[in-house]
């Protein structure tokens, strides 16, 4: 370990002055942002009424979670490097793996409250569930 | 209400959010609410910002978590938690809602309305005491909207709340929106409700803008803060303080929140009318 | 018996998340429609509050399976909390678990990272350590503490560049290929860092938040981490081990 010190103490030295450089831009930066999203996800009011918005419709029984994702991941293709690609579509195999089929309740675990373990049931969860033409 | 628990000038207020922040902080207002469970954080650009606001205006913790209407025990660690940020910021009002959220383990996220029945009454008056003392405060509970009523209910709103305040000795947060949203929904008089709400116990109060949509026989209010206060909101107001006299007034605004100027324009009208009871007192 | 309003409570809560209305409500008009108010908010909130958290997963992703797969992660991990910016610790692990979302496999990691920066935000305060004491500690015995919003973060896919093209008005364009590392914490401005790190110093960053002294740390040069944490003023105490 004390064949290092000098090291240790050279590099101290180095980043006090790359530092002392870079503080002085930050101070001009004192408050610049306030992470607005991250600061207020509580509230007392009502979501959108309950035909708008929050509700677009999705069928999510069995096999038909053809849901893709389809925001910018769409151009963010990975390099071809085995590291995956985007967008492929969902097959009814693996959904029915992750538990997603019609027998959607055998994969969760066994400590789950029943009535939430039930909300996993697709059926339920669709939209138009969720706004009765009245 | 002229209370140590209750330091709020009777002037409008708006609630605060963090995109406003640097245009708030010079703002001529009276006061500032904010969500209590929004700065329950050990840190950070929250407190820093309440603290800064609390410097030129007073501030108002509104609840949103105790579920003080449930019938269930409060959970100690959030009224723990409850204890320590007013304790840090030692607000001018604090407040919550007549209605509960958790059930059990899970927290729902709404405020989710209550049977008014002797039994109901006894749990919430239980819970509010515990508050109290736990705080070494007083509350204002506030009126909710609605959209469904209970079969099994035997109070009125307003006596169910009058009953509250008499037992407790906490105070009242009149949300006029929340009575005019109620009073459609369920097909009676806001101003019937008005008259007969117990006034003297009425620490602050709440305006805010709905939506709406159409059910077979009339109107389905919906209380979305996403809006300007509507003009029978307005009428209600105006003629609510003839009666109390001038009251700290908020305008609540959490979904779709317009630019800071907008929401000015809401209290500079809440000003007006104040000015004008102001005057006549 | 279990007393009448807690059985109303319980009525109420199951019915949040199925499609019956529930018994013991007062008879009126569109009593569907009424109650669907409160099913609309309860997962309208929830799914909202998340995306909050994870704004770059729902531009990924898109609005429309952001809330599809927020709602089953409501369903299945409801908040134990009313504090909802203590909620979503479990939504990256729900993500690597989710078939319809395997076709991006950095997703889990940029949503660790968005977690990582909710954590950074709302972290405790710490005054900031007079970075003049650093020259008079004995290197072989320095210790440093650092503030507690700083985080390490590694990830198998090139999470901190996928993260940082989707800020607003980013520039796009090809990832680069393979593993990457960041250091995530709020500077004295309350501005949120993700800063990029070389895996070595991702490697002291991790020794020195276990509380390992600077000497055992650096088994390579600390030179690029150490003037980042002195720039961003992330040291909260220097301290010399007996």
């Amino acid at each position: 370990m004390t064949t290092k010190t000098p090291i240790l103490a050279a590099s101290i030295a180095a980043a006090l002055t790359l530092a002392a450089g870079a503080a002085q831009a930050d101070d001009m930066a004192q408050e610049r942002c306030y992470g607005v999203s991250l600061a207020g996800q509580n509230d007392c009011a009502a979501g959108p009424g309950t035909s708008c918005a929050g509700t677009s419709t999705i069928d999510y029984q069995g096999n038909a979670w053809t849901l893709v994702p389809a925001g910018t991941c769409a151009t963010m293709e990975l390099p071809a490097d085995g590291m995956g690609h985007a967008r492929m579509g969902v097959t009814a195999e693996m959904l029915d793996e992750g538990g997603y089929g019609p027998g959607i309740n055998r994969d969760l675990p066994p400590t789950l409250d029943a009535e939430i373990a039930a909300t996993y049931q697709p059926a339920m969860m669709m939209d138009e569930d969720m706004s009765h033409s009245g | 209400m002229s209370d140590p628990d209750f330091r709020l000038p009777a002037r409008p207020g708006v609630g605060f959010k963090p995109e406003h922040y640097r245009e708030a902080l010079t703002a001529p207002l009276g006061f500032y609410e904010v969500h209590a469970e929004n700065y329950m954080g050990a840190g950070g650009a929250p407190h820093a910002m309440l603290e800064r606001l609390h410097a030129d205006h007073a501030i108002s913790v509104h609840g949103v978590g105790l579920s003080i209407g449930g019938a269930g025990p409060l959970d100690p660690e959030h009224l723990k938690r409850l204890k320590i940020l007013l304790d840090r910021h030692q607000p001018e009002s604090f407040s919550e809602h007549l209605a509960w959220s958790s059930h059990g383990a899970a927290w729902l996220n709404d405020l989710l309305p209550l049977p008014y029945t002797d039994q109901s009454l006894a749990t919430i008056c239980a819970h509010i005491d515990e508050v109290q003392t736990t705080l070494g405060r007083r509350l204002l509970l506030e009126n909710p909207a609605t959209y469904v009523t209970f079969a099994e209910s035997t109070w009125a709103e307003v006596d169910f709340l009058r009953e509250i305040t008499r037992r407790t000795g906490c105070g009242l947060l009149l949300d006029v929106n929340n009575v005019f949203v109620s009073a459609t929904n369920h097909r009676k008089d806001a101003r019937a409700y008005l008259a007969e709400f117990p006034l003297s116990a009425v620490g602050e109060i709440h305006l805010a803008g709905h939506e709406s949509e159409d059910l077979p026989d009339g109107p389905l209010l919906i209380d979305s803060h996403s809006r300007p206060v509507a003009d029978p909101v307005w009428a209600l107001f105006a003629d609510l303080i003839t009666r109390t006299g001038p009251l700290p007034t908020l305008i609540e605004w959490d979904n779709d929140v317009p630019g800071f100027d907008v929401l000015l324009a809401e209290a500079a009208r809440a000003e007006t009318l104040l000015e004008g009871v102001r005057h006549a007192a | 018996m279990q007393p009448d309003q807690a059985l109303m409570e319980a009525r109420m809560q199951a019915a949040l998340w199925h499609p019956e209305t529930p018994e013991g409500l007062g008879q009126a008009e569109g009593l569907d429609r009424r109650f669907a108010v409160y099913r609309n908010n309860v997962q309208h909130g929830l799914t909202r509050a998340l995306a909050a958290r994870f704004p770059v997963i729902e531009r990924l992703v898109g609005a429309e399976f952001f809330t599809a797969v927020a709602r089953l992660f409501a369903a299945a991990h409801p908040p134990a909390s009313p504090v909802l910016s203590d909620w979503g610790e479990g939504f990256p692990s729900f993500l690597r678990a989710f078939p319809p979302a395997a076709g991006l496999p950095y997703l889990p990691e940029v949503a660790q990272l968005e977690w990582l920066r909710g954590i950074a935000f709302h972290a405790a305060d710490a005054p900031m350590a007079d970075p003049a004491a650093l020259g008079a500690v004995d290197p072989a015995r320095l210790v440093l503490r650092l503030a507690p919003a700083v985080q390490a973060f590694a990830s198998d896919h090139p999470a901190v560049s996928i993260w940082r093209m989707n800020q607003q008005g980013a520039p796009r364009s090809a990832p680069p290929k393979g593993p990457e590392f960041a250091l995530i914490a709020r500077d004295a401005g309350f501005a949120l860092l993700t800063e990029p790190l070389a895996k070595d110093q991702h490697a002291i960053l991790t020794a020195l938040l276990q509380g390992q002294s600077f000497a055992q740390a650096a088994q390579t040069d600390p030179t690029p981490l150490l003037a980042l944490l002195l720039r961003h003023r992330l040291i909260a105490q220097i301290e010399e081990q007996p």
